[in-house]
């Protein structure tokens, strides 16, 4: 019953798949390196994102892949802005505060959202919905792949932006080190604003993309708060291609749990690798650093 | 400290009358509230029960815990499921779901600390863990799947844990909330609680002095979870009715926590307070505003981002202060100088 090709095909819906988690758990994961907060509204983030897409194809027409000049530099100013006004005041605070005030911003965010658009589910109907390439026996859909080739071009490049920019080395230099970079001259309010910016715009490009293939409604964020989760700490706090092979690890392991187990469960079984990756090497599995 | 004859604390008089006032006003107030305000009153009573055990593993033995809902959950659905199945009374069938609840936190903690994980690692364990139980209760039909259990009303007993009307459910709430409070006092003045203080303000210097920080955190993790399902039983007999998304929904553990930070972590009243400020404030906004949808929501996610800017001590300090200002008018026994409101002010978590 279970052929090669039924495998293969499971592999690479996963693959393409996971890279999109992949590019949302980035976001989390640069805000969870630079600032040590793990950001309990980047699901409402990536939400707002796709009701930004939705409503500029719905009212102008706008191909979702175009509005991602649009999703992505409203996200970034959005995050900074919840970055400076409301999270910078609860940094030093203890951690149980940082929790609740980004799961405050999640609530507000989604209620907001509830209020003004109504709980119903939504969806973008593009005209080359249900193209297709395919390979051999195996079938791609054109929506996916163009989604996770953005996707892997966006993780890349934000990479190389990370490695080789003034402002990349800074932001590296104040996850190593905040005391340190601060005291190398690193303005550590700009660089907060910039990650928070960073991790937002990332979250919300994920978000834009997927979001011809997927309903829009307002509790849509909660899937991928919890599998960002997942994928940072399988890629280590910080590391940027950790959470790119994470996104893609936890895409199979998602896509190939249909074989084995019924649909609805397969949550459960992301959670338990979770938690044994917590256990067993909560420093990530590319993680070098000493928590 | 001097004593007087009665061998009362003089500085106490003050509090035991409060005390007194407050026993009496809530014995009484039932008799003159409509069926809704009472319904407001019991879930007052109950997340001050609950946030005041959260407040415990979270608060007082400063562990980042995440998922008293999970505690909740186990709770209520073992009771139930012992009553629907086995037709077990309620008031036996809650002693297992504690024991449950308890070995379960007992696990997570001592899995956490054995690996190592601290603060927002072992958020993310408690958090995720009842994901997993959700998944879990939705997926299997003996525990009643997606759909929940119902429990059947067989009659108006004691026995069963069902009433018809909702008064008897406001005077068990209402010792639940004080058992909790009596518990947590005893715990705060004996030595454990001491050394629990001691882990909480500085962990490596208390383990290096000698505590054996495991053990403590443990005992703590175990009483709350106890208490925290006994909490669930009570809910579920309360709706007679259990279901997934409200016994091992995310929501609730947000709702548990923030009333103790209202109030104040890590302190005796304050999550009791920041339940009788929360809760009529969230069920009346919810009827006020029910037909716009959602922002009653809007207000509640509002009302927690500017609590944790503005007051992130909770005001259960700025209620200690008033309390100690009137305490020192009524009674010239106390030294003004020496009123710290509660031992735990000033503390860092």
């Amino acid at each position: 019953m279970i052929s090669v090709t039924m495998v293969i095909q499971l592999v690479i819906n996963g693959l393409l798949r996971g890279s999109i988690y992949a590019l949302a758990a980035i976001g989390m994961t640069v805000i969870f390196g630079v600032m040590n907060i793990v950001n309990f509204a980047h699901g409402t983030l990536m939400m707002v994102a796709m009701y930004i897409s939705y409503w500029l194809f719905t009212l102008v027409g706008m191909d979702p892949y175009v509005s991602l000049v649009v999703s992505v530099p409203t996200l970034f100013i959005t995050g900074g802005l919840i970055e400076k006004y409301l999270i910078h005041r609860s940094l030093d605070a203890p951690e149980i505060n940082q929790f609740l005030i980004t799961a405050g911003i999640l609530i507000f965010l989604e209620s907001a959202v509830l209020f003004l658009f109504s709980p119903d589910f939504r969806g973008i109907k593009v005209e080359y919905q249900g193209a297709i390439v395919q390979i051999g026996e195996v079938i791609i859909g054109l929506n996916p792949l163009a989604a996770s080739v953005i996707s892997v071009a966006l993780s890349i490049s934000l990479y190389f932006f990370l490695k080789k920019t003034d402002i990349g080395r800074a932001l590296r230099a104040v996850t190593a080190n905040r005391e340190a970079a601060r005291l190398m001259g690193i303005n550590l309010n700009s660089i907060y604003f910039i990650a928070f910016g960073i991790g937002s715009a990332c979250v919300g490009a994920a978000g834009t993309i997927i979001s011809p293939m997927y309903y829009i409604f307002p509790q849509v964020g909660h899937l991928f708060l919890l599998l960002s989760f997942v994928i940072v700490i399988l890629g280590g706090q910080g590391h940027v291609i950790g959470a790119l092979v994470g996104g893609l690890i936890i895409g199979v392991v998602e896509s190939l749990c249909i074989l084995f187990i019924p649909g609805s469960t397969k949550d459960a079984v992301v959670y338990a690798v979770f938690i044994l990756v917590l256990f067993f090497k909560p420093s990530g599995l590319f993680g070098k650093r000493e928590r | 400290m001097k004593r007087d004859r009665s061998g009362a604390h003089p500085a106490n008089s003050f509090r035991n009358v409060l005390l007194i006032f407050f026993l009496v006003l809530l014995l009484v107030l039932p008799f003159f509230l409509n069926p809704y305000l009472l319904h407001i009153m019991i879930m007052t009573f109950l997340f001050a029960y609950l946030s005041r055990n959260w407040d415990l593993i979270g608060g007082f033995a400063g562990q980042f815990f995440l998922g008293p809902v999970v505690m909740f959950g186990i709770g209520g659905y073992t009771s139930t499921l012992l009553n629907v199945h086995f037709n077990l009374s309620p008031w036996i069938g809650m002693v297992p779901g504690g024991i449950l609840a308890a070995a379960t936190g007992m696990a997570l903690c001592y899995l956490s600390f054995r690996f190592g994980l601290k603060g927002i690692y072992f958020g993310l364990v408690t958090l995720t863990f009842p994901e997993i139980l959700r998944v879990v209760v939705t997926n299997v039909g003996f525990l009643g799947g997606v759909n929940g259990v119902l429990i059947p009303f067989r009659q108006n007993s004691l026995l069963y844990f069902q009433f018809a009307g909702k008064l008897p459910y406001y005077y068990i709430s209402f010792l639940m909330m004080l058992l909790s409070i009596y518990v947590m006092y005893r715990i705060e003045r004996s030595r454990s609680g001491y050394y629990c203080l001691a882990i909480r303000e500085d962990e490596e210097a208390a383990e290096a002095l000698g505590v054996d920080t495991l053990k403590y955190k443990l005992i703590c993790t175990g009483i709350g979870c106890f208490f925290l399902a006994l909490g669930g039983t009570f809910h579920a007999q309360y709706l007679m009715f259990v279901s997934p998304d409200t016994f091992f929904g995310i929501a609730f553990t947000l709702e548990v926590i923030i009333r103790s930070i209202v109030g104040g972590v890590g302190t005796l009243f304050g999550p009791v307070i920041g339940s009788f400020i929360l809760t009529p404030l969230s069920d009346i906004s919810r009827g006020l505003l029910g037909g716009y949808r959602g922002v009653h929501l809007m207000l509640f996610g509002a009302i927690i981002i500017a609590i944790i800017l503005y007051l992130p001590q909770g005001v259960g300090e700025w209620f200690g202060r008033v309390y100690d200002g009137f305490r020192v008018r009524f009674d010239r026994n106390v030294d003004r100088k020496a009123t710290p409101w509660r031992r735990g002010q000033g503390a860092k978590y």
